[in-house]
């Protein structure tokens, strides 16, 4: 029938984040678990000591094998669109908490026992995703609004374009000048990089940036003047222009800075949960081979 | 008079190309005029490349010239090589200036033209029609002699010339083609509209040019310019690329020179070439100085036409975009008939017919479609006004239905834009929804739907047939071009409207007989954006009903104004002073551009006093209005940074569109990591495009609005769509059919730059071969190289826009794929509330 009033897709109308989603509904479900092993734990009988072999340690390690594939698999469900419901966040919510919950649960699984084995392995590299994945969080919870605020309703591709508009400015601007004083101004054209290697974006510091060095060196040329005379109105423009320059550079190198902050976990977070995931399979092999 | 052709036919678009080449055919007497050296000038100013499209499909096309779709110049060619074999007599370069009869004068044929002044007074200018044959007087001064005149001039009009001395100089031009073509030239570009500020930047872009430009402009600053264009031109000022001039009129131009007059004095300046953008003049005045009347003084009216086309002054037939038809096939179409018509073709059917035999195929009683037409056109009241012509255009965007007795012909809250009108039987409104056996019936003639087509809002009641009945369902375009044709239409519908939303909002048992009086001195009045219906302090008791559009209501607080609350279209405001008397407690102003139901407080009153229940129902609605205004007070108090922050975001919200959309993406900028996954979500689950970009748009205390569309009320998309592509889809969407022709108006007309021209990208490899082999562009948009190397290169662009992921049971994918719960989707009633005031607060 046309003119029916089609409801819509149900909708998340409360506006929480991640980590409070569903009043902390995820927060409470791992927090239970955990204090569920936790008495488990301590009031069953595990003869002869604590470990996987166990009823519980069974237990606790099923459980705990099938967190992780589970935990694993939210690399899939955020790149694969699909249209039914489905809510990206409420997946990061249990993801989070479920996964901190492992700390109790792999730990209690393995009763403690820790040497130099691939048992072992499993455990260091999941507890490696677990504080990648806790520094994520934090960085998460803190970030964002500084980059909103850093970035002034400016986008990435506006602020780069800024740059290369001054750059194209003081290409100009330095046509009248004499040799030494254009080589000065060519610093800041040919050797300033906006992002640089990692470890430059990762900290927006630049101590060779050569729009510092071309700023410094033409204030100094500025104040000189200005002790004798007037300064030359070019090189003031210059000036201007570098310093313009700087604050531009500044924004987008902080920009760039906290992008790479909120990425770079990632990058440790994923192939340590590959590596998780190929320790946990000879884990699980080893045992049962040689049980 | 030996050179008096039969017929003259003026403009050479489709429609006048494809009459000409019918005369030529037939061997009549003609002439071809074209303004340009050129044929068919709208199309030769498409895009090059663009993909011409044939809509609609099922319309036969009946013209001595060929069509189909596909490249503009491939078309254009054609089109050059058959009117050259057809032998039609073109004359280029020969703009009409006036077209005036030669004969004696016809008796009582008086034409009457209405022109507003600025200022707001009116003239009437009456002038004596002549019968033919014309004399057609050209630019260049020489004259044509035609018994009768075909005008085929579409709706571009002309560009407003630089009046000022040396104005007609060979270096100020009106278009720029191609702003790669200059360099090293000192340019000054006139006007701030869009089209100036694109000139200027195209101009500007490339510093390799060497350009110096300069952006004219009269106002103090760019207020008819979308905001995104704004922004880049004041980026590329900042940037030193481009001097803009305010408050500036050229004053005199001269080679090499340009005379300006600032608010400083005059500024003489180099200047080698001047591109002036200051608008066009619809060609209205110039038609209706040839004695052809319009239907109304409407700025969407056309012309009054008989079934053959012929206007006011006979002998003189109107055709094409210009006639209302805006689509290439219907112009051509039409020039065919209209010759055939004046050669004396009497029984020839228009081309339409079996697009209009189809439409009234399913309905009972075997009726032809001349009868059809004529049973709708006489039975239903707002349709009387029509000529045979119009209703067949009317139909085209129309459908006629047949309803059982019991059938529900729409549901409260179901969404629509369209009107009904009752050609044969009854039907029930059920005005209790708690109680669907309380219905108010309505018979033969009348209309209903008129709330979804004024105020863009939902369906107030459910409506179901009471007897077997016939509807014709006007679809939104329809219904405001039949407004705009038809007066005495577009009087019924605001007098129903007003009794119908006083019934509507107010309820307490009244009937249309307690308000006779109060309709009858209503008077609906527009609100421009930001004007103050009432404000805070003055004396009047008038109440207003919001028919479109919406308001905000703010309090001077401390000595700052604070946003309390937002009242949408379809609520009332000003029930206090009327009630209790006493002076307007608040200021309330307009969020958008809105129209208003003003009743007097004179002639309220007396049915405050003869309906008490009706005096309860509005104390009702006071104290809950007064408690909300008291609990912010009491806020502001303890918490002053938390009202202001709340005003602050209040007000942001509302100059971003946010007053006049139904469904906004909002992203929390204190939660957003800027993994962009919501463009890539928007991306993949529509054919590869994303129609968001998130990190462009404004931010306030960190909320975002994205670019994204916003789901108007009135969205200004559907305003000028030649296939009348764009509809409102069962969840509220705006979304765009597939008879898309990609001529861009839409994307001109939307204020907030969401709609994108692109072509879909082919299929691109799966998702599982991109993670384990790296093939393919991953999620998300592919990039340009991807797309270059692998897409069509002879795919149309097409307008492309959020359909709110509409048919995805999940809702929309941009707010499902956001990891961090940043990405929200509200409608400015729940968001806009106090909640908001508590979210800043918490
Ligand atoms: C960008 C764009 C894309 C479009 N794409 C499509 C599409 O794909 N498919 C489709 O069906 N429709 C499309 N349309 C709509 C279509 O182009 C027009 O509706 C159609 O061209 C109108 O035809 P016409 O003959 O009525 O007038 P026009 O084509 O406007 O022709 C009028 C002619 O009259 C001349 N003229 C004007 N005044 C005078 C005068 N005083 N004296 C002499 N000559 C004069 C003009 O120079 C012009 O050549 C598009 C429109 C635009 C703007
Ligand atoms: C053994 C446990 C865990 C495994 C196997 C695991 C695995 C993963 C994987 C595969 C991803 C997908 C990354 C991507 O494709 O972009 C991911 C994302 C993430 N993980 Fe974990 N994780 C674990 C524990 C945790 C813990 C304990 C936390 C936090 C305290 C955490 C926080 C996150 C976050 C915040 C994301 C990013 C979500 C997004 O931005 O889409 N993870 N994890």
């Amino acid at each position: 029938m046309r003119g029916r009033a089609v409801t819509r897709a149900p909708r998340d109308i409360a506006h929480e984040g991640f980590l409070t989603h569903g009043r902390m509904r995820w927060a409470k479900v791992a927090g239970g678990l955990s204090v569920l092993a936790i008495v488990a734990y301590a009031l069953v009988d595990q003869t002869p000591r604590p470990n996987g072999g166990t009823a519980l340690g069974y237990l606790l390690g099923t459980l705990g094998l099938l967190l992780i594939v589970w935990l694993s698999t939210i690399g899939l469900r955020k790149r694969i669109i699909t249209t039914k419901p489905y809510s990206l966040k409420a997946w990061t919510s249990a993801h989070v908490y479920l996964g901190l919950s492992l700390i109790v649960i792999g730990t209690l699984h393995a009763g403690f026992q820790l040497g130099w084995n691939v048992h072992t392995l499993a455990w260091v590299l999941m507890m490696l995703v677990i504080v990648s994945g806790i520094y994520g969080v934090v960085v998460y919870a803190r970030l964002p609004a500084q980059l909103s605020a850093n970035r002034n309703e400016a986008t990435q591709p506006q602020m780069l374009e800024a740059i290369r508009t001054l750059d194209r400015q003081l290409d100009t601007a330095a046509q009248p000048l004499a040799r030494a004083e254009a080589d000065l101004v060519r610093l800041s054209l040919e050797e300033c990089e906006v992002s640089g290697g990692l470890w430059q974006r990762l900290t927006a510091r630049h101590p060779r940036c050569g729009n510092a060095r071309a700023r410094d060196a033409i204030q100094g040329l500025v104040n000189e003047q200005m002790r004798r005379a007037k300064p030359d109105p070019a090189l003031t423009q210059i000036l201007f222009l570098l310093e313009r320059k700087d604050a531009a550079l500044a924004q987008a190198r902080r920009h760039i800075r906290m992008k790479t902050q909120l990425e770079i976990w990632l990058y440790l977070h994923v192939p340590m949960t590959i590596a998780l995931l190929v320790a946990l399979t000879a884990h699980v092999l080893s045992v049962f081979i040689y049980w | 008079m030996s050179d008096c052709y039969r017929i003259a036919i003026i403009g050479s678009g489709p429609a006048g190309l494809s009459a000409a080449a019918r005369a030529a055919a037939l061997g009549l007497s003609h002439v071809l005029l074209e303004k340009t050296d050129h044929l068919s000038d709208t199309i030769y100013k498409y895009q090059k490349g663009k993909h011409v499209m044939a809509t609609p499909s099922q319309l036969v096309l009946r013209s001595d010239l060929a069509f189909d779709a596909g490249k503009r110049e491939t078309v254009l060619g054609l089109w050059d090589n058959q009117t050259a074999d057809h032998k039609v007599n073109v004359r280029r370069h020969a703009e009409i200036k006036s077209i005036v009869g030669t004969g004696d004068p016809i008796p009582g044929s008086i034409m009457k033209t209405v022109t507003r002044k600025r200022d707001g007074t009116s003239e009437i200018k009456e002038m004596q029609r002549l019968a033919p044959p014309y004399k057609l007087t050209l630019a260049d001064g020489s004259e044509v002699m035609a018994e009768t005149v075909v005008l085929a001039i579409g709706t571009q009009g002309n560009p407003n010339l630089m009046g000022c001395p040396g104005g007609n100089l060979p270096h100020v031009q009106y278009q720029l083609d191609d702003p790669a073509m200059y360099n090293d030239e000192h340019i000054f570009v006139i006007g701030g509209g869009d089209a100036g500020i694109e000139n200027a930047l195209g101009l500007a872009g490339d510093a390799a040019q060497g350009n110096v430009v300069t952006l004219v402009n009269r106002g103090g600053e760019f207020s008819t310019a979308k905001d995104a264009n704004v922004k880049a031109l004041m980026a590329a000022r900042d940037a030193g690329r481009i001097s803009i001039m305010l408050g500036t009129t050229t004053r005199s131009i001269e080679p090499g020179w340009i005379v300006l007059e600032t608010a400083d004095g005059e500024v003489r300046a180099r200047c080698d070439r001047i591109i002036a953008r200051m608008g066009s003049a619809p060609p209205r005045g110039f038609v209706e100085a040839c004695g052809v009347e319009f239907a109304s003084n409407d700025r969407l009216a056309f012309p009054k036409l008989s079934a053959v086309f012929e206007s006011t002054a006979p002998g003189i037939f109107v055709i094409g975009a210009l006639a209302g038809y805006p689509l290439i096939k219907h112009c051509m179409n039409q020039g065919h008939d209209v010759v055939e018509f004046i050669n004396g073709n009497t029984s020839l059917k228009p081309a339409d017919e079996p697009i209009l035999e189809a439409k009234f195929a399913g309905l009972p009683g075997g009726r032809s479609v001349a009868d059809w037409l004529e049973l709708l056109r006489s039975n239903v009241g707002i349709l009387n006004g029509m000529s045979p012509l119009q209703m067949r255009e009317f139909m085209l965007d129309s459908q006629a239905r047949a309803y059982r007795a019991g059938d529900v012909i729409f549901e409260r809250n179901a969404p629509g834009s369209s009107l009904f009108g009752i050609a044969e039987g009854q039907v029930l409104v059920e005005v209790n929804p708690n109680d669907p056996s309380i219905t108010v019936g309505l018979g033969k003639g009348e209309i209903f739907g008129e709330v979804g087509l004024i105020s863009g809002r939902k369906r107030g009641a459910t409506i179901r047939a009471g007897t077997d009945c016939i509807l014709v369902e006007i679809s939104r375009t329809a219904a405001l071009k039949l407004m705009s044709a038809v007066p005495s239409a577009s009087r019924e519908v605001t007098r129903v409207t007003t009794e119908r939303s006083l019934l509507q909002i107010f309820k307490s048992g009244l009937t249309p007989a307690d308000l006779k009086d109060a309709v009858a001195a209503a008077k609906v009045e527009t609100m421009k954006a930001g004007q103050a219906l009432i404000k805070e302090g003055e004396e009047g008791d008038d109440i207003f009903i919001i028919r479109s559009g919406s308001m905000v209501v703010e309090k001077a607080i401390g000595g700052k104004p604070v946003f309390l609350s937002y009242v949408p279209a379809g609520s009332y405001v000003g029930e206090m002073a009327v009630i209790d008397g006493g002076r307007r407690t608040a200021t309330v102003r307009a969020a958008v551009k809105s129209d208003v139901i003003r009743i007097p407080g004179e002639a309220f009153r007396p049915l405050l006093a003869a309906k008490p229940g009706l005096t309860a129902r509005l104390r009702e609605e006071m104290s809950s209005r007064t408690q909300l205004n008291s609990y912010i007070e009491s806020k502001k108090d303890s918490f002053e940074g938390v009202v202001d922050m709340y005003t602050g975001v209040a007000n942001f919200l509302v100059d971003n569109g946010v007053g006049e959309a139904t469904d906004v993406l909002l992203i929390d900028e204190t939660l957003c990591i800027g993994c962009d996954n919501c463009e890539k979500a928007c991306a993949d689950s529509h054919d590869g495009l994303s129609r968001l970009d998130r990190e462009a748009g404004r931010t306030y205390a960190h909320l975002h609005v994205p670019t994204s569309c916003r789901h108007c009320e009135h969205p200004h998309c559907m305003a000028d769509c030649p296939p009348n592509a764009i509809h409102r889809g069962p969840t509220g969407e705006v979304y765009i059919d597939d008879t898309c022709i990609g001529c861009g108006n839409c994307q001109r007309n939307c204020p907030y730059g969401v709609i994108r021209m692109d072509k879909v990208p082919p299929k691109r490899p799966w998702l599982i071969s991109w993670m384990l082999f790296g093939q393919g562009p991953g999620p998300g948009e592919p990039g340009l190289k991807w797309k270059k190397k692998h897409a069509d290169p002879e795919a149309p662009k097409k307008a492309i826009k959020c359909d709110m992921c509409s048919g995805q049971s999940g809702g929309p994918a941009c707010v499902r794929a956001c990891p961090t719960g940043a990405a929200i989707r509200v409608n400015p009633e729940q968001f806009l509330s106090v909640a908001l005031l508590d979210r800043k607060g918490g």
